[in-house]
């Protein structure tokens, strides 16, 4: 699976993107920033007020409910500010 | 009708665009052009940057532009948001909607542009006149009080 991430979360991580092989259990988007936060520092620092992090899934704004399986591509990326 | 979605780093026309969204076209009554501009915020300012989440980026404004569709009786639709450095006085987004009335012209284009300001991925960056790159810009509250009057 494809990991992006955009603007002060893609600085935070120090990466533009990844490809990850997830464990069973990884589930929802929620699981995976669990895991995520688990794997460094990096992560944990981008992900500290997880609350505020959007995610898509194959292009698509997901709710961190969302089931992953499937997916080809998921972001992680701050609120927007275009316009 | 289809909807012009153009995502790019060079600037844009105004009046170009009306022109090619207008073209031949004789059911048209009304057209309104927003343009979004980068300030200077007080002459603090250098430039913006702005990053953009390419694929995505287009996907998620046609889903806008097609609800705008479903909501108003449009007879044209033009959407184009640049991408990169863009200095103060420069355009950075365009909205054209057509109708044959303006009230569907001038509601569509704020739908359209409260929609892009919260849900299209774009990301803006402030470098400041003393050279150095200044913070991501914050999101505001009242760009999600203003999409939330829609729904």
């Amino acid at each position: 699976m494809k990991l992006v991430y955009f603007a002060w979360v893609r600085e935070r991580i120090g990466r533009m993107d990844e490809d990850v092989d997830l464990p069973d259990g990884v589930a929802t988007v929620a699981d995976l920033v669990r895991w995520l936060k688990a794997r460094g520092e990096e992560y944990e620092y981008a992900f500290e007020n997880e609350g505020v992090i959007r995610t898509a899934i194959d292009h698509v704004h997901v709710k961190p409910d969302a089931v992953i399986a499937g997916a080809r591509e998921i972001a992680f990326f701050p609120p927007m500010t275009g316009g | 009708m289809i909807a012009t979605i153009r995502i790019q780093a060079e600037g844009f026309d105004v009046a170009a665009e009306t022109a090619m969204l207008t073209a031949g076209r004789e059911d048209i009554g009304a057209v309104v052009a927003f343009t979004g501009m980068c300030r200077d915020e007080g002459g603090r300012l250098a430039a913006l940057e702005l990053e953009h989440y390419p694929g995505m980026a287009e996907a998620e404004i046609a889903r806008i532009a097609a609800s705008a569709q479903e909501r108003w009786p449009l007879a044209g639709l033009t959407v184009i948001h640049r991408f990169g450095r863009i200095c103060p006085g420069q355009e950075i987004v365009l909205v054209l909607t057509a109708s044959a009335h303006r009230q569907a012209a001038f509601e569509a284009a704020s739908f359209l542009m409260d929609y892009l300001k919260t849900q299209a991925p774009f990301w803006k960056r402030e470098h400041l006149k003393d050279g150095t790159v200044g913070a991501w810009v914050a999101a505001k509250a009242h760009d999600d009080e203003a999409v939330a009057r829609w729904s």
